[in-house]
């Protein structure tokens, strides 16, 4: 019933998350609540409208409506609004900012909004992220990895295009920007968060269904606002994963033989 | 028209002379530039501010035009006006094709006009200069002269923003929010010129709030009391207070942000900031999320500054055509003050997707969801007066009515933006385009114009005709909901706000084999979109000539053309200056339409004592 | 219709027009440093731990303003007292200090500030810092050029950090002489001006918003002192009030500073 709704009224486009369902089902309540208070008032509305034209009621009456109806209604309201927010939206918000699975379980990714695009980092064999120091950021570094950390070495680094991940395993995106404010949004996996200079913010989701999905940037961030749309996550098996980043290590490997640089 | 209407004003229509001598103004007929320009007087005040404040929104709705033609076919010249922008725009629309800068440049300036230079001077300082000292019974505002350097400032905010298209570099390119830093980077003088503009805009808006709370306060005609306030008289009361006290941290904000771009300061800019390749030379420390809260601390009461004035006046003309009391008066009056209140304390709603943590999110969900009850209840009042009524359809009436499903759609979408978790999926996405501008444009916009029709008879004398604003009425009204309905789909679909391209990089189209991309069907909306915004342009076109054409050929209505019991209308039209020939004294509520114990249709809130001059005695009882 | 209490108070409100006017002004006002204040305290909790300035503005000096403005805020209230016992010379006295009052404060601030616009700090290419009040420039100095020598009267620190909280028994203990730099050696050099960090810049919107101020209002003041006292022949009551509305103002005024004085000067 809910899904209908929401494909089907709503329109929502399909997900692929584990936590898209309850979000889904969130939009729908909510909508249902509006759909009923707008077609009851618009009905009342019309009848009030065609009930009392001064053609029907030539004169006024004084007192107009003594019902107490409308007591009940807004305490209906009320009731309703406070299950949504109580029953569900505190409670899935902080399921959603608070609950992080835990990294060694899951595809740990950095991100690093530019304009007008997206960096993405993995920690590499190690599973060990270089150390980084804002100070050090540059156009050839732009996490401002620290060189001096052997930790660092062999992490792989890209611009735009795919970043892979496994389905149904938890990912941790750390999103950050080194320019102005983006936004990272993923609509199937209904996951939005800015992007913002100066602070790290953690997100996390659990694809649910292989395929390749865009990265929107949801956020104004200049004349290539609408042209950011290089980015892409593909869910993939462990398998493929794990091969993707085989081939991924050797590039490093080879560029690490020559002059250290993420090209 | 009912048979049992008696003639109002009780007193009999001093000849205006007559209304000076009486009052020992010792002024003499005004020359052209103390009339118009630098007049003192409210109701000239409330003209001017009227009359820039169309202008400016006529303006806007060709920014938003020009967009929407950009959305619908990108990179595509500009059908007639391209060669103009061309030339006065020069590189930013070289060959008449609008650049996603330019695009920028008109996203941020179509909100912040229709916002500051649109609607708020026209709701609120327009209206609010007119009508609230005739239905309060004062002479005039508290302070004349604040009152004239609060439109002064506000035209010179104007221009300001005006110029700024014209600047190398071209307007501000942030968004009407300038978010910092892009609002920093972007390498044009637009946004200093914004922020000059917003800081002259915020002193009109200071002063003009300072004296219509003072001139309620100290300028109520002996008997009116709180309870006896006609509605809108609280509604523009409230929404004085909102602009008193939030604009001024925006204020701040602006000179900070203006001290950022001008001298180099980093107030909203972090450390380590890398823009373009070079890391900047800012000290760095800042915030970026300090610029949001100032910001959304104002923008979110702004928006019930939008609203409330426009509520007034709906209030007034439903009261006024249903021939009855307004239901629940006291009710509604507690709830403007709780929105007002309220409206302090839910800003951060904007900001769900800062990586706000679970405690602060709980807070402003909870103050969200509750500000909306006291919405909820005003809408009420508003539909239950309609019961038991003598409904009278005239043009303002059918904007008054218009105004409340199209509020209701715009007020109802907000609910699922106020809940963090559905905001996840709609923030910055058209959904929220199409909630606001429900609430804003049928809703504030269509009230402003049953204001416009209601008030017209007072300034002039005359009627607006009613065959062409009936026909302005259900062409607005058809195309708005053809501009804005499908914008609901398209947002849930995931189409996002402020693309200079309408989408077109994250179609279906342009990105085979990505799942979630924005079909052809949603696409193809823009089109439409496009075409019923043509068509509500064309729409306003019998607006504007029946306004110009009835303010000499209307028809002749004495001074009560609607039967109404506010002051307002038992003044003479257009009323002198200093407005009351003979001070009024307030003996009844505002909306006594049909009370037992008054023959005709409606008992006026004041009587005019005979003291002096020998007028003749108000009629009833 | 004439508009009413422009001098009398009205009675069920029990306040005249232009005192009601400026009491919401003063709200407004209320909200606008309330807004910088708010912006101070995220910027400071904010601040990377350990670069938020301390001491580096002149106690002594602050101090002397505040007590200034405090006067001034008496001598206002007696020239309103003089008013409402009509007594004009008196008036014009207490005025006449307040005036005085408000420019030394000026004047001081003025000192305060060119102070701070007179002291760099110098990256050198080694990595090490020189800091302090500008000595001179050499006639050939032009750091693009990179000819010349510019001296300051400071101190040469390793850690920039060492720069920051001037109470620290280490910095107290620093001993300051001249530095003689190449400006071959200067990476970059800048004084201590709003764009130096965000304390300066803080330092200087507030501090610098507040001094409008005092400037308007002492203008106001002295324009109710000069010409403006006029009308103390035609219309003494409402000259009265003139003086109270403005002199609301002037304390407000005053109790910003009593603010900014511990927030900027003493943490
Ligand atoms: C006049 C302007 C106005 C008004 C009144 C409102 C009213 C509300 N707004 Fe809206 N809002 C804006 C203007 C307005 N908004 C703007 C301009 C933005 C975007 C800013 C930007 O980012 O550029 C915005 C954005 C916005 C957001 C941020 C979304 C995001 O960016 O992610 C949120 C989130 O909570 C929100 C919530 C609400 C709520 C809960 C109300 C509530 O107050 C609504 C209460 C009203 C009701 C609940 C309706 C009651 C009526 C009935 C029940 C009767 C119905 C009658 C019939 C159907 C006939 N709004
Ligand atoms: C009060 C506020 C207000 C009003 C009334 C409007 C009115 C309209 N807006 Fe506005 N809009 C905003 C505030 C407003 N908007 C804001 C804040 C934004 C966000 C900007 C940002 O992203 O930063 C925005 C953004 C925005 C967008 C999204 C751009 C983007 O995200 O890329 C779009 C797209 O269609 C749009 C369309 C419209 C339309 C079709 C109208 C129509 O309703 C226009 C209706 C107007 C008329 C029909 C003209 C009426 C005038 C007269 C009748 C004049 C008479 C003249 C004389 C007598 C001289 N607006
Ligand atoms: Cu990046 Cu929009
Ligand atoms: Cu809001």
């Amino acid at each position: 019933m809910n899904d209908w709704f929401a494909y089907h009224i709503l329109g929502l486009p399909e997900r692929a998350a584990l936590g898209a369902k309850p979000i889904d089902d969130l939009m729908v309540w909510v909508h249902y609540l509006m759909l009923v208070l707008f077609v009851g008032w618009v009905a009342y509305f019309c009848y009030a409208l065609w009930r009392f034209n001064e053609r029907r009621n030539a004169k006024a009456n004084y007192g107009g409506s003594t019902s107490s109806m409308p007591k009940y209604i807004e305490v209906i309201i009320v009731v309703a609004e406070a299950v949504l927010l109580l029953g569900i939206a505190i409670p899935l918000w902080g399921k959603n900012v608070q609950e992080f699975p835990d990294p060694k379980s899951a595809t740990v990714i950095q991100v690093m909004a530019q304009q007008f695009g997206w960096n993405y980092r993995y920690a590499g064999l190690d599973g060990q992220f270089g150390t980084q120091d804002m100070k050090l950021i540059s156009e050839k570094n732009i996490f401002g990895v620290d060189p001096k950390d052997p930790g660092g070495k062999d992490d792989v680094q890209l611009y735009n295009g795919n970043i892979h991940v496994v389905v149904d395993k938890p990912v941790i995106i750390y999103l950050s920007s080194k320019d102005v404010i983006h936004s990272f949004k993923l609509v199937a996996m209904r996951m939005t968060q800015d992007a913002i200079p100066g602070l790290r913010i953690p997100l996390t989701f659990t694809p649910t269904k292989i395929g390749r999905y865009q990265i929107e940037c949801a956020q104004l961030c200049g004349g290539g606002h609408s042209a950011m749309a290089g980015g892409f996550v593909v869910v993939e098996s462990q398998d493929d994963f794990d091969a993707w980043m085989k081939s991924q290590e050797a590039k490093v490997a080879a560029a690490a033989a020559g002059p250290q640089s993420f090209e | 028209m009912q048979a049992n209407v008696q003639q109002f004003p009780p007193f009999r229509e001093p000849e205006p002379a007559h209304g000076h001598d009486d009052h020992g103004h010792e002024h003499h007929e005004p020359g052209f530039w103390t009339k118009y320009v630098f007049s003192s007087d409210h109701k000239v005040i409330g003209i001017q501010y009227g009359m820039t404040a169309l202008c400016f929104l006529l303006f806007g709705f060709f920014l938003m035009l020009l967009m929407r033609w950009q959305i619908a076919h990108p990179t595509q010249p500009v059908p007639f006006l391209g060669p103009l922008l061309a030339k006065t725009l020069g590189p930013m629309a070289a060959g008449g094709v609008i650049s996603p800068d330019l695009y920028n440049a008109f996203g941020a300036m179509h909100g912040t006009i229709m916002v500051f230079l649109g609607v708020v001077p026209l709701a609120f300082a327009a209206f609010g200069n007119y009508v609230v000292p005739l239905m309060i019974g004062a002479p005039d505002m508290t302070f004349p002269r604040i009152n004239m350097a609060s439109y002064h400032a506000f035209f010179l905010g104007g221009v300001v923003m005006f110029v700024s298209f014209f600047i190398p570099g071209g307007a501000a390119q942030a968004g009407w929010t300038s978010y910092s830093p892009l609002a920093t980077t972007i390498p044009t003088n637009g946004q200093a010129f914004w922020l000059v503009g917003m800081v002259l805009l915020i002193t009109s808006s200071l002063l003009g709030a300072v004296n219509f709370i003072a001139t309620i306060i100290q300028l109520r005609a002996p008997g009116m009391t709180w309870m006896r306030l006609p509605w809108f008289v609280w509604a523009q009361f409230v929404t004085a207070f909102i602009l008193l006290l939030a604009f001024p941290p925006l204020e701040a904000a602006g000179v900070l942000q203006l001290m950022d771009n001008a001298l180099g300061t980093s107030f909203f800019l972090p450390t380590g900031l890398a823009v373009a390749g070079k890391v900047g030379e800012a000290s760095g420390g800042g915030s970026p999320l300090l610029w949001q809260h100032l910001f959304w601390f104002l923008g979110h009461p702004e928006v019930y500054v939008l609203i409330l004035p426009a509520m007034g006046i709906v209030v007034e003309v439903i009261a006024n055509n249903t021939r009855k009391p307004i239901w629940g008066y006291k009710s509604l009056v507690y709830s403007v003050l709780a929105v007002g209140f309220l409206s302090f304390i839910v800003w951060a709603h904007h900001m769900y997707m800062t990586g706000m943590g679970q405690k602060i999110a709980t807070f402003f969900q909870a103050t969200t969801m509750i500000i909306s009850i006291p919405s909820v209840i005003i809408l009420t009042c508003m539909f239950l007066s309609l019961w038991g009524g003598s409904i009278r359809i005239n043009t303002p009436m059918l904007f008054a009515l218009g105004f409340l499903p199209m509020f209701g759609i715009g007020g109802l979408t907000g609910l699922p933006l106020g809940l963090a978790a559905a905001d996840l999926y709609l923030h910055d996405t058209y959904y929220i385009i199409a909630h606001f501008h429900y609430v804003v444009a049928p809703g504030t916009l269509f009230a402003l114009f049953a204001g416009v029709y209601f008030w017209f008879p007072k300034m002039t004398g005359r009627k607006m005709n009613e065959f062409w604003g009936r026909v302005h009425f259900w062409c607005s009204f058809v195309f708005m909901n053809l501009v804005f309905m499908p914008m609901f789909a398209q947002g849930i679909k995931g189409m996002i706000r402020r693309m200079s391209d309408g989408g077109v990089n994250y179609s279906a189209a342009r990105v085979p084999g990505a799942i979630d991309t924005l079909p052809g069907s949603v696409m193809e909306l823009n089109t439409w979109i496009l075409w019923a915004a043509v068509g509500l342009g064309l729409a306003q076109i019998p607006f504007i000539i029946n306004l110009f054409w009835s303010i000499k050929h209307g028809e002749k209505v004495g001074t009560n053309p609607w039967q109404a019991t506010t002051l307002d209308w038992h003044t003479p039209t257009p009323p002198p200056h200093g407005n009351f020939p003979k001070a009024p004294r307030i003996v009844r509520g505002p909306y006594e339409y049909n009370a037992p114990g008054f023959e005709g249709s409606f008992a006026p809130q004041a009587e005019f004592p005979a003291a002096d001059h020998g007028h003749a005695q108000p009629a009833h009882h | 219709m004439e508009i009413p209490y422009t001098v009398q108070n009205r009675p069920d409100t029990g306040i005249y027009n232009a005192k009601l006017g400026i009491w919401l002004f003063l709200a407004s006002e209320v909200m606008l440093f309330g807004g910088l204040f708010s912006a101070y305290v995220l910027l400071r909790a904010g601040s990377e731990p350990g670069m938020w300035p301390h001491g580096w503005l002149d106690v002594r000096l602050g101090t002397v303003n505040t007590l200034l403005l405090a006067l001034s805020a008496i001598t206002t209230l007696l020239a309103w007292a003089a008013c409402k016992v009509r007594d004009f010379r008196k008036f014009k006295i207490f005025h006449a200090c307040t005036i005085l009052l408000a420019l030394a404060f000026l004047g001081i601030k003025s000192y305060e500030y060119h102070d701070k616009f007179i002291h760099y700090e110098i990256a050198l290419n080694d990595g090490t810092f020189v800091d302090g009040h500008l000595v001179e420039k050499s006639a050939d100095f032009d750091l693009k050029k990179k000819t010349g020598t510019v001296t300051l009267h400071g101190r040469a620190v390793t850690d920039r950090k060492e720069l920051m909280d001037l109470r620290a028994p280490e910095a107290k203990a620093a001993t300051l002489e001249e530095h003689v730099v190449a400006a071959a050696d200067i990476k970059k050099m800048q004084n201590y001006g709003p764009w130096h960090n965000t304390f300066t810049a803080i330092y200087f919107t507030m501090t610098g918003l507040h001094a409008l101020h005092i400037i308007g209002g002492t203008l106001v003041i002295f324009y109710l002192w000069g010409p403006g006292s006029r009308m103390w022949k035609t219309d003494p009551e409402r000259f009265t009030n003139r003086i109270e509305v403005s002199g609301l103002f002037w304390h407000f005024v005053d109790l910003v500073w009593i603010f900014l004085f511990p927030v900027m000067y003493l943490t």
